[in-house]
Order: C-alpha cells, then sequence, then structure tokens
C-alpha cells in the first residue's frame, strides 16, 4: 500500500527531551529540555503525560493557534492503554485518535493525517508521542531502582515528549508519498535484541515502497530507520543486500544512533529507543538540515517492535513493523 | 529469507559478551561478600559472645539492611549492573530485588502497590526455595528417616 499526497505540508514540530536526551548529541536543538526524570510530578507515567502535554503546547504556541483551531490529534506512545496520550489530551478538547505501533507511531500518524488531509477531509491534524525510560522500564522489564545486568544489544527507552504540525497551508517541508508496513516475524523472541527483531520489518517496507513507486536507493539523500540501534542497523544493511540486493548503506542511518554521545552514556548500550526517539532525532536535526537544503528528499522509517512481556513469557516471538513516510523540500 | 538463515545473519553481528570478565568480578566481588561475612560473624560473636549460628543470623540482618539502604539511596542499582551474580546471589540481591520493587510501586499505594507487588522479583525465590526444602526434607526423610 503506497500513496502519494498532493497537498500536505510540515508546518511545525515541538520537541521536550529528558535528562539522558539533554546530555546527548542535540542537546541544544531540543525546544525545551529537562534534567528532573519526574518532570516536577509523582510518578513516571505522570511524568510522560506531561512531556506528552508540554509538547503540545510548545506547538500551539509555536504555530499561534488554539486548541479549537486543530482539526484532529492523533497519538500513541508505549504505556497500556494508551494511557500517555489520552491523559495528555484530555484538557485540550481535539477530536481525538488514539494508534499503536509501538515505536513507529509516528508515521503511522502521519500517513493517517496526511491522507484525511488530502483527501480534503481535514485542513490540519497535530501528531503526538512521548515515551519514558523508566516507565518503560517499569512495565516491560523491571522495577527501576532494580539492577538487572543487560546485555550490549539492549537499546534505551528515550524520555520525551514531541509533536508535529501537519498542514494543508503551504510551507518547506510537503509529505510526500507513503508506504503503510506489513508485519514481519522471522522468530526473533529476544527482548533484549529488538533491533533484530524490527529489521525485516524496515527492510520489507523499504523494498516496497521504492518498488511501488519505481525508485532507486539514490533517489533519497537519506533513508532513516527508527530505532534499530548500532546492531539492528548492520543487520539491516546486510539483510537488504542478501533479500533484496539493494545496498542502502551509502545514504543510510537509524535515529537510535543519533540521539546519544556513545563516548560518554554508556548506559545507552547499543541506542535510543522508544516512540519519542525517532521523533526527536527527526523534527529537531532532520527537518532543520531539510530547512537549510542540506538534505532534500528523505525517506522516513520508523520502526516498532510489536509484543508485550505476557506474550513473550507465552513463547511467542517478537513482530516487527515500519511505516515509511517520503518528505521533500519544497523548491 | 527462513528464520534459520536469519538466525545466523544476526549471530554474526551479535557482539561478544565478555563473559571471563564478567565471571572474574563475580567471583571477586561475591568473594568480598564472603570475606564481609565472615568478618561479620566472628566480630559479633566475640563482641556479644554468642554462638556462630546466633552471629551469622546477625550477619544476614546486616548485609540485608545495608542491601536495602543502599537500593533506597538509589546507588545500589549501578553496583549490582556492575558486579552482576558478584551481589545478586548473595542475599543482597535478594534484599535488592524487594526494595527496588516495594520502591517502584509505591505510587499504586500499600495494597495494590507495594503489597501485591514486593515480591515481584523474589517470589519465585522464595516459591522454589519453599518447594526444594521440601522435597529434600521428604528425600532425607524417606530415605535416612528425618
Amino acid at each position: 500500500m503506497t500513496f502519494k499526497y498532493k497537498n500536505v505540508y510540515v508546518g511545525e514540530t515541538a520537541t521536550f527531551a529528558g535528562p539522558y536526551e539533554a546530555k546527548g548529541l542535540l542537546k541544544r536543538k531540543f525546544d525545551r529540555i529537562t534534567n528532573d526524570l519526574y518532570v516536577g510530578e509523582k510518578s513516571w507515567e505522570k511524568a510522560e503525560i506531561k512531556l506528552s502535554k508540554e509538547s503540545i503546547n510548545i506547538l500551539l504556541q509555536k504555530i499561534g493557534k488554539q486548541a479549537t483551531d486543530i482539526n484532529l490529534i492523533i497519538a500513541g506512545d508505549l504505556l497500556n492503554q494508551l494511557v500517555s496520550s489520552s491523559y495528555a489530551i484530555k484538557d485540550f478538547s481535539f477530536p481525538f485518535l488514539g494508534i499503536y505501533s509501538a515505536c513507529a507511531n509516528i508515521m503511522e500518524g502521519v500517513i493517517i493525517a496526511a491522507s484525511m488531509i488530502d483527501g480534503g477531509k481535514i485542513d490540519n491534524a497535530i501528531i503526538t508521542t512521548s515515551s519514558h525510560n523508566l516507565s518503560s522500564e517499569k512495565q516491560f522489564r523491571n522495577p527501576t531502582e532494580y539492577g538487572a545486568p543487560r546485555p550490549s544489544t539492549a537499546t534505551f527507552t528515550a524520555t520525551g515528549g514531541a509533536s508535529l504540525y501537519l498542514t494543508n497551508d503551504k510551507t518547506d517541508i510537503k509529505v510526500e508519498a507513503s508506504t503503510i508496513g506489513k508485519i514481519v516475524d522471522l522468530g526473533i523472541n529476544d527482548p533484549n535484541n529488538m533491533g533484530a527483531a524490527m529489521a525485516p520489518a524496515a527492510a520489507d517496507t523499504i523494498y516496497r515502497h521504492l518498488k511501488d513507486l519505481n525508485r532507486g536507493v539514490s533517489y533519497y539523500d537519506l533513508i532513516l530507520t527508527g530505532d534499530l540501534g548500532i546492531y539492528g542497523k548492520k543487520i539491516l544493511i546486510d539483510y537488504m543486500n542478501q533479500e533484496y540486493n539493494i545496498d542502502i548503506k551509502n545514504n543510510y542511518d537509524d535515529c537510535g544512533t543519533m540521539l546519544y554521545n556513545f563516548n560518554n552514556q554508556k548506559e545507552v548500550l547499543a541506542g535510543g529507543s522508544g516512540p519519542v526517539c525517532s521523533a526527536l532525532v527527526i523534527y529537531s536535526s532532520i527537518f532543520e538540515k531539510m530547512k537549510k537544503k542540506e538534505l532534500k528528499k528523505i525517506l522516513l522509517v520508523p520502526t516498532g517492535a510489536l509484543f508485550s512481556p505476557t506474550i513473550i513469557y507465552q513463547k511467542e516471538n517478537i513482530l516487527g513493523i515500519a511505516h515509511a513516510v517520503s518528505m521533500e523540500v519544497v523548491e | 529469507m527462513n528464520s534459520e538463515k536469519y538466525q545466523e545473519l544476526i549471530d554474526k553481528h551479535k557482539p561478544k559478551e565478555r563473559r571471563a570478565k564478567n565471571a572474574l568480578i563475580a567471583f571477586i566481588v561475591g568473594g568480598i561478600m564472603g570475606i564481609i561475612g565472615q568478618f561479620l560473624i566472628d566480630a559479633y560473636s566475640n563482641l556479644f559472645s554468642i554462638s556462630n549460628s546466633d552471629a551469622a543470623v546477625f550477619m544476614i540482618m546486616t548485609l540485608v539492611f545495608i542491601a536495602c539502604l543502599f537500593t533506597a539511596f538509589g546507588f545500589f542499582d549501578n553496583w549490582v549492573a556492575f558486579a552482576k551474580c558478584g551481589l545478586i546471589i548473595p542475599i543482597t540481591g535478594f534484599a535488592h530485588s524487594m526494595t527496588s520493587s516495594g520502591m517502584e510501586y509505591r505510587k499504586e499505594g500499600p495494597i495494590y502497590g507495594v503489597g501485591s507487588n514486593v515480591f515481584k522479583l523474589a517470589g519465585s525465590v522464595i516459591f522454589y526455595g519453599v518447594v526444594s526444602a521440601w522435597t529434600f526434607g521428604m528425600i532425607r526423610l524417606l530415605i535416612m528417616g528425618g
């Protein structure tokens, strides 16, 4: 399923990043940072809600609009029943759609919103996502103060909230096309190696996207996956070569390896993950490069791992999904 | 690509865990824990003029208290992540798992939070401890007559 859009543009973005991200490679590029993992709240879950909510507030300020001017908000996060998203949005009275494709949330949101804007049903939409390192640790792994040893293939859930404004008013960056991902299962069941679980899904989506639009890899200045991490990135390059005979290594990168400084942030292991990881990198750094025309055509392919701790204990595999969105600088 | 072939591809890119280094650190830290334990037993039995087995109980209480306190202060998890089994296998690991679970779930209140989650990690140890104590107790009773 690949669509092209005529009339959808990236308006503004807002990022609110946590302490680990503020010490990383993009520290000066975020709209707002906090050094408090609780963000002034009393629990990790409430902290995540606040990150998400504040990112929406920053975005509304930047675009100079009221909540009532927004036609639709699409949001997703990692917490059970999407509580971060719904509690962050409850005070704004937006028409709200909640989505889940784990760390691929943002592009699922963009695809839905872009299709509705392009179809003339709505004029604008906000896509919001969030994740919090410690609320994820609590839900998916161990209590946060428990010092469980983790292998170097494990990734580190990013902390932050990020929002994106899509509109039919012309701007510098255009949402050009998208490909909806398929669930891919190649038998990986190790939650400490999610890059390996998601890489084949990214490969499948990239391959179908290029094939549907009859494009080569070199059409894009940059192909960017979400949170495969150091090892997942190598796996994807190798897998694309072996499976599809496509060489992506010259114009490919992964958001999970761009957020933190691996030299002095050893705790991030294989790199960043979580829905907000790719959002923080794309909104703060990639769009900036597009506005400066350093990058003109990019393919964004955030990757999600679909599973729960319960289903893993019941010996099921981790499923991978990746949605692709092509964005271009408007000439 | 089938899953066997994909597994080969993943294994090719999998970094080697430093097992020898981890084992050595665990051995040394675990050994130090043993020395501290023995020192405490000797100290308590001399200081309070009590038997070695009574002193061992005080030693366990001391180590459990210290592990709980350091977990509450927020730095013991870094020690455990570094020393791994050197601190997980001794009684300190058990105390650490219970304190960290208790701290994590206090926001959900005393009943649905702390009460029902404090054994989240330690529950398996207690359960299988009881099961194996019962099993070996029965074997001893049947073979050796008690």
